[in-house]
């Protein structure tokens, strides 16, 4: 999917598509059944909700990121000039409440009821960044290719259309190069092992998008529009934007992951932990907004005439007392314990649970913690302690 | 049948109307429940003992204080429904000042008022069963604590933060995006982050949620959103004003400036003292009320 430098591959065939030729595409899409989600402005941030047609999109702002902190400001004619919003995909591949199913007293006994609502529509993710591409991959590994093969996320999963826009700014929250994640992708057929976006857009300075497909119906889609073969020219626009969002990268604070695992073993009992606990509110947010956590509690709602219950699975964190609760109590009660349990299991022994990372670098649990603790700069200071030590 | 009572101690009949407000769902409870003492509802009083005791309202008089005893014997269950029964109320904020300055403010004849010096949850005075929390209560929480009664089920309140809710909902955050200060990530959900639906911040009228972390919440609202110690302590003095991590937080935001001149003038004395009359220049902002670690 990505190359070492993060250079689009220029061996994959490239097309110019312009913002007219987009709402075609739209359109082609929604004929056959598409529904279409991607980047909407609300309530001065970026959701992705339901697109009409690409009028619809999010148009000349940028956004700046910092712990704690999230503006959008108008600015500049880009159509994706910002980064990621507070909201990641997850919530329409695993939703935040579901009902799993009803059960009704009937004369013989109890009458099940699966809930198969919104499950088979099909959708195209549109504006999905590579962050976030990495992220559904990650919760395809959990969700379907374990033991168990989670129903509601395969049939959602099933029927997604995904659009990727590579990304031309990078924020001061954004690491995704430490996590092995390029803000360009392309498509490479060494890159086999990583999901694939059907059609992969890069926009060229707010004029129009070049794009490459992906998958064989990413391209017959391009095929139906006969889109013309972008230029050298515009090639190399797309080579310099890379570069200058590879640049800001390499000057934000990263997240080193040599020696990673020896790190957290060996501070498992480190005062660290009730430093960190004195800031940490417990809130859960960075759970909340991370693409990749995914963590889900049950509730069976009795209806008042005792004769109907309803199961819903609703999301949960590690940051709940309730989520370690086994016969007689939580078995992490402080906040260090959680708080330790998390950023352990994120960076090093979701590894060897999934055999995946666990984290993206998007940032978001940087942005939205409310007290803005950094990920980087905790991983950062337990290595050096654990410096200090060896 | 199971036999409900409702009763009022100080508050402001709005939790009670919670239960009225359950229009759909109220001729459903009716034929569930036998609703044997609801002054807000019925004039129709019946005898003890009842099943379930709704408790609105805290303790502010020593009648009220004989009253919680006698319907604690009088009843298998008792819930507490709202902040003031629960936490104390916002007439708790009395509990700060002294309540005889009030009393001859407000009334023209003082001698007739008696009144406890502090206003005290119900839990203070009887054990209590189960704790709805919120001004008012959730229609939801009630129907739910109902429902789940009357199967023998144990009703569950999520104790996480505010936030939980706020995030399942989608709402974008009013604290990292618009800078509005907010007690969702120390509030105990519940009210399904209603205020922050509708962009204000949450006013923690649900109360602490379990290991609230108050001094980290503080500290940033005073750094980053340039609230000042005064304002900090009247975010935490409202509905919940003495739940302990509530009241400790705004205990530590209030010292008054005069406060931290006459205590840095001690600390200047002592030190004087203790160095034969050289003592040094305070920096003021030192005792501005911060958390002393």
């Amino acid at each position: 999917m990505h190359t070492d430098d993060g250079q689009p591959s220029q061996a994959s065939p490239c097309y110019t598509l312009s913002f007219k030729r987009l709402g075609e595409l739209f359109l082609l899409l929604e004929d056959d059944g598409f529904q279409i989600i991607g980047p909407t402005l609300q309530d001065r941030a970026i959701r992705y909700e339901r697109l009409k047609s690409p009028d619809y999109l999010v148009h000349g702002y940028v956004d700046h990121q910092k712990a704690g902190c999230y503006h959008l400001e108008k600015q500049g004619d880009l159509y994706f000039g910002y980064t990621v919003p507070q909201d990641s995909w997850r919530r329409h591949l695993q939703p935040p409440k579901e009902t799993l199913w009803n059960v009704k007293r009937s004369p013989s006994g109890f009458d099940f009821e699966e809930n198969s609502d919104d499950l088979q529509t099909k959708r195209v993710f549109f504006g999905v960044r590579p962050c976030e591409l990495r992220a559904i991959e990650i919760q395809d590994q959990i969700f379907l290719k374990g033991n168990y093969v989670d129903p509601h996320y395969h049939h959602r999963r099933d029927g997604l259309f995904l659009v990727v826009v590579h990304c031309i700014r990078a924020t001061s929250t954004c690491f995704c190069t430490s996590m092995g994640v390029q803000p360009f992708c392309s498509n490479q057929e060494d890159q086999k092992s990583h999901a694939r976006p059907d059609l992969a857009l890069t926009e060229i300075e707010g004029q129009f998008f070049l794009v490459r497909p992906g998958t064989h119906r990413g391209a017959q889609y391009l095929n139906r529009l006969e889109l013309e073969e972008a230029n050298p020219e515009d090639l190399e626009i797309e080579t310099r934007l890379s570069q200058v969002v590879q640049r800001d990268l390499k000057r934000n604070l990263n997240l080193n992951q040599d020696h990673l695992k020896e790190i957290m073993d060996l501070q498992m009992e480190s005062p660290y932990w009730n430093e960190v606990a004195q800031r940490c509110l417990s809130c859960a947010n960075c759970t909340l907004v991370c693409p990749t956590c995914f963590c889900s509690t049950t509730e069976d709602l009795v209806s008042l005439d005792e004769n109907t219950t309803e199961r819903i699975r609703k999301w949960d964190s590690c940051f709940h007392l309730s989520h370690s609760y086994i016969h007689g109590g939580s078995v992490r009660s402080s906040v260090s314990a959680r708080y330790r349990q998390w950023i352990t299991h994120k960076l090093v022994t979701w590894k060897e649970q999934f055999n995946t990372e666990g984290c993206v670098g998007c940032g978001r649990c940087i942005t939205w913690c409310p007290v803005g603790i950094d990920i980087r700069s905790e991983a950062n200071r337990l290595r050096s302690q654990w410096r200090g030590e060896s | 049948m199971l036999k409900l009572a409702v009763w009022k101690f100080s508050s402001c009949d709005g939790c009670q109307l919670s239960l009225l407000d359950c229009e759909d769902e109220l001729l459903l409870i009716t034929e569930k429940i036998q609703i044997a003492y609801f002054l807000e509802a019925s004039r129709r009083k019946m005898k003890g003992p009842y099943d379930l005791s709704l408790i609105e309202g805290s303790v502010t008089t020593s009648e009220e204080r004989e009253r919680a005893l006698s319907i604690r014997k009088n009843s298998l269950l008792v819930v507490t429904i709202g902040a003031c029964a629960t936490a104390g109320g916002i007439q708790a904020l009395r509990n700060f000042s002294q309540v005889n300055q009030y009393i001859s403010q407000v009334y023209p004849r003082p001698e007739f008022i008696e009144t406890l010096k502090e206003s005290l949850p119900i839990s203070h005075f009887i054990p209590v069963d189960y704790e709805l929390r919120g001004c008012p209560i959730s229609k939801r929480q009630l129907l739910q604590l109902i429902s789940s009664l009357l199967v023998g089920k144990r009703p569950s309140f999520p104790t996480e933060s505010v936030c939980a809710e706020c995030k399942r909902k989608g709402n974008i955050c009013v604290m990292v995006a618009h800078q509005t200060p907010c007690l969702g990530p120390v509030t105990q959900c519940g009210c399904d982050a209603l205020c922050p639906t509708y962009r204000r911040g949450c006013y923690g009228c649900f109360g602490p949620k379990e290991t609230p972390n108050t001094s980290s919440l503080a500290q940033w609202l005073n750094q980053e959103s340039h609230l000042s110690p005064k304002e900090i302590s009247h975010l935490f003095r409202s509905y919940n004003a003495t739940s302990t991590s509530f009241q400790k937080e705004s205990e530590r935001w209030n010292v008054k400036p005069s406060e931290i001149y006459e205590k840095d003038k001690k600390e200047e004395d002592k030190e004087g003292k203790n160095k034969g009359g050289q003592g040094r220049p305070k920096d003021l902002k030192k005792g501005s009320g911060k958390k002393e670690d």
